[in-house]
């Protein structure tokens, strides 16, 4: 009983389950299966983000670069596109991952090596790459009569009735599961934001670990880069710009503790899926978008108000992470 | 004041390298820089050096600044406040709103002041209140009060201020210095004391050294951080009154992005971020920086999206290179 009440991710999905129904009950319709699995693709990308961002909130970090990461991975590749049509597009997307992978090992060099804070590490490189995209585009936009068929179509591949965009966020998610809970990686990612000096002592590199955490992230906002411009079909400046708060929105709203050591799969992917539900709720039962942002924004402050009555724990974790490296 | 932020207890090793002493201090060498992007500026363009240019400069960062001096100090305690561009967006619908009743302007001042005020309140309550983690609170309450902008809002935009509001975000003191500025350089000097010559600056500091600590020796903990973000929603509600008047309109989308660079300002001009050490001189100079960076590259006709670059890396620059250096030291020393 206790456990049961005790797990989020329980609660969580019943919440989403509850919107769910909720809404087919003002909206007839909105629970069939092609409109849930149209949900699903459409928060597909907020959830590889979320999962990528929930690693390294674990380690008591944060990354507040991931958007940029993939606006300026997205526009490479689109250029790339634009430019050379006749790449194959598993390259390219091979290509996208590892651009993402360089843009998050920079984060982590400077974290790991120079023990700066993250938040501050990414801050600044929030900007500088939002500010590269403009310089290598020349300020211009990459549109849809530049990119090649194959380009576009490749999330759009349907394979078992689920569009490809989909299934890679399924493997992805089963990737983390794996990494998560059965590897020695995920534990000490989970030791770290645990207990950093207990982690030395337990011969963890704390540095390292965070390091990886950082080309996880990379790895996986680079590799979105690619899926947002072939499902959007736009490459620009513009491209997810703000989207790194969302993003920790989802994690938050996921159980996923600031304070670090305190986070499941589960919960990153139902906090994604529950702004997504609410995101595709709310036209369909007739509320103007434009409440969008203060619900979803309600739903955070009473995820946190929620999370901290499960532990209590102090509130400036998140800014002492120098504490246990140093 | 100097006593204070070397023993602070988490301060990164370049404020506690031997380079001690005000010449070699973070105002310092920040002047420094500042001075060598002026010259590069005043070199680089003809029409840089004119009292009218410089005083357009200063209207890039005064308002962000404003907030800037406020988030200096909640950042010294420890915490961090993610929603004071959204504070702005709805002290300024508020004021939209007070305007379609033909309220007058100092009942417009006085709202949006007001709604900023109540922002601050409705933070400091959620995180002092409640115990949560102001990061994540300011990022939920960051949606919520822009959201709340465009419930009311849409998307359109409120115009038609009075005559006579145009003055605050436009009108001029003495000659051509703006009252934008001014108030800058006032509420400046009022946190300079507030700061590093009271007992509320010394206990803000000690919060941000160690929370236990300051508990234990009989700092209100809960209250003084309340008080910090009453003070950052205060301050967004000037700014708000400010950039409306500036602007002349309101819409949902004002002040998109601020908060991260009020961050950057606050970081840059050497606030640890990790709490407890920090100084008003810092961020005052960190603010001119950014003036001159931002508008000296307009001049070149740099693009604002390519400006974030420099901030960025001067951000990151100006945090590394003194651990680089203290790291050279230590190794050349031994």
């Amino acid at each position: 009983m206790k456990t049961v009440i005790l797990s989020r991710e329980f609660w969580l999905a019943a919440i989403v389950a509850v919107m769910v129904i909720a809404t087919n009950l003002r909206a007839p319709g909105f629970a069939a299966p092609d409109k849930l699995a149209g949900i699903f693709n459409d928060t597909a990308m907020l959830m590889i983000l979320a999962l990528g961002q929930m690693s390294v909130i674990l380690t008591r970090s944060i990354d507040l670069s991931m958007a940029s990461n993939l606006a300026l991975t997205g526009m490479i590749v689109a250029l790339i596109n634009a430019a050379f049509p006749g790449i194959p597009i598993p390259a390219l997307m091979l290509f996208a991952c590892l651009c993402g992978l360089v843009l998050g090992a920079f984060n982590g060099i400077l974290i790991w090596l120079l023990n700066i804070p993250a938040i501050v590490v990414t801050l600044g490189t929030l900007t500088i790459y939002r500010g590269i995209i403009f310089l290598i585009a020349g300020g211009q936009w990459v549109n849809a009569d530049k990119l090649s068929p194959a380009f576009v179509q490749y999330t759009r591949i349907e394979f078992l009735g689920l569009p490809a965009l989909s299934w890679y966020a399924i493997v992805v998610a089963v990737a983390f599961f794996i990494l998560m809970t059965r590897t020695s990686l995920g534990r000490a990612i989970y030791a770290v934001g645990v207990n950093p000096t207990a982690s030395v002592y337990a011969g963890i590199d704390v540095g390292r670990t965070k390091f990886a955490t950082f080309l996880i992230s990379g790895l996986l906002s680079g590799f979105c880069g690619y899926l947002w411009v072939s499902r959007y079909v736009i490459g620009s400046v513009e491209v997810a710009k703000g989207y790194e708060l969302t993003i920790i929105a989802a994690c938050v709203i996921g159980g996923i503790s600031i304070a670090g050591g305190v986070g499941t799969v589960a919960g990153a992917l139902l906090g994604a899926l529950f702004l997504g539900v609410i995101n595709s709720a709310l036209p369909v039962i007739n509320v103007s978008p434009f409440w969008q942002m203060a619900i979803s924004g309600a739903a955070i402050i009473l995820a946190v108000v929620l999370n901290a009555r499960g532990e209590k724990r102090g509130s400036r974790l998140i800014l002492r992470e120098a504490e246990a490296t140093s | 004041m100097t006593d204070i932020t070397h023993e602070a207890r988490h301060i990164p090793d370049r404020l506690e390298s031997p380079l001690r002493g005000a010449v070699f201090s973070w105002p310092t060498l920040l002047l420094i820089v500042g001075v060598v992007l002026f010259i590069v500026n005043s070199l680089a363009s003809p029409y840089f050096l004119s009292p009218w240019s410089l005083s357009d400069a200063t209207f890039n960062f005064t308002e962000k600044a404003i907030i800037a001096l406020a988030m200096a100090l909640l950042i010294i305690a420890g915490e961090i406040d993610l929603s004071v561009a959204s504070i702005i967006a709805l002290a300024s619908t508020a004021m939209g709103v007070a305007l379609q009743f033909g309220v007058g302007v100092p009942g417009l001042v006085t709202i949006g002041i007001l709604t900023g005020l109540i922002c601050g309140v409705f933070n400091g309550f959620l995180v002092t209140g409640l115990g949560l983690p102001s990061i994540v609170v300011t990022i939920g309450t960051m949606s919520f009060f822009r959201g709340i902008s465009y419930i009311v809002l849409g998307d359109q935009a409120f115009k038609g201020y009075p005559a006579g509001f145009d003055y605050f975000g436009q009108g001029y003191v003495w000659w051509v210095v703006s009252f934008e500025f001014t108030l800058f350089l006032v509420f400046a000097l009022l946190y300079y004391v507030l700061l590093h010559h009271t007992n509320f600056g010394r206990q803000v500091f000690t919060i941000g050294n160690n929370p236990v600590a300051a508990r234990f020796s009989g700092v209100r903990v809960e209250r003084v951080k309340f008080i910090l973000f009453c003070l950052t929603g205060l301050m967004s509600g000037i700014a708000a009154v400010l950039l409306t008047s500036r602007l002349a309109s309101t819409r949902p989308s004002i002040a998109v992005g601020w908060e991260l660079e009020v961050v950057t300002m606050v970081v840059l001009g050497g606030v640890s971020i990790l709490g407890g050490s920090g100084t008003i001189q810092g961020v005052v100079i960190a603010a001119f920086i950014m003036g001159l960076v931002t508008f000296g590259l307009g001049l070149l006709n740099v693009p604002g999206i390519v400006m974030s670059i420099f901030i960025g890396a001067l951000l990151i620059c100006v945090i590394a290179l003194p651990i680089l250096w203290a790291r050279m030291r230590r190794r050349a020393a031994r």
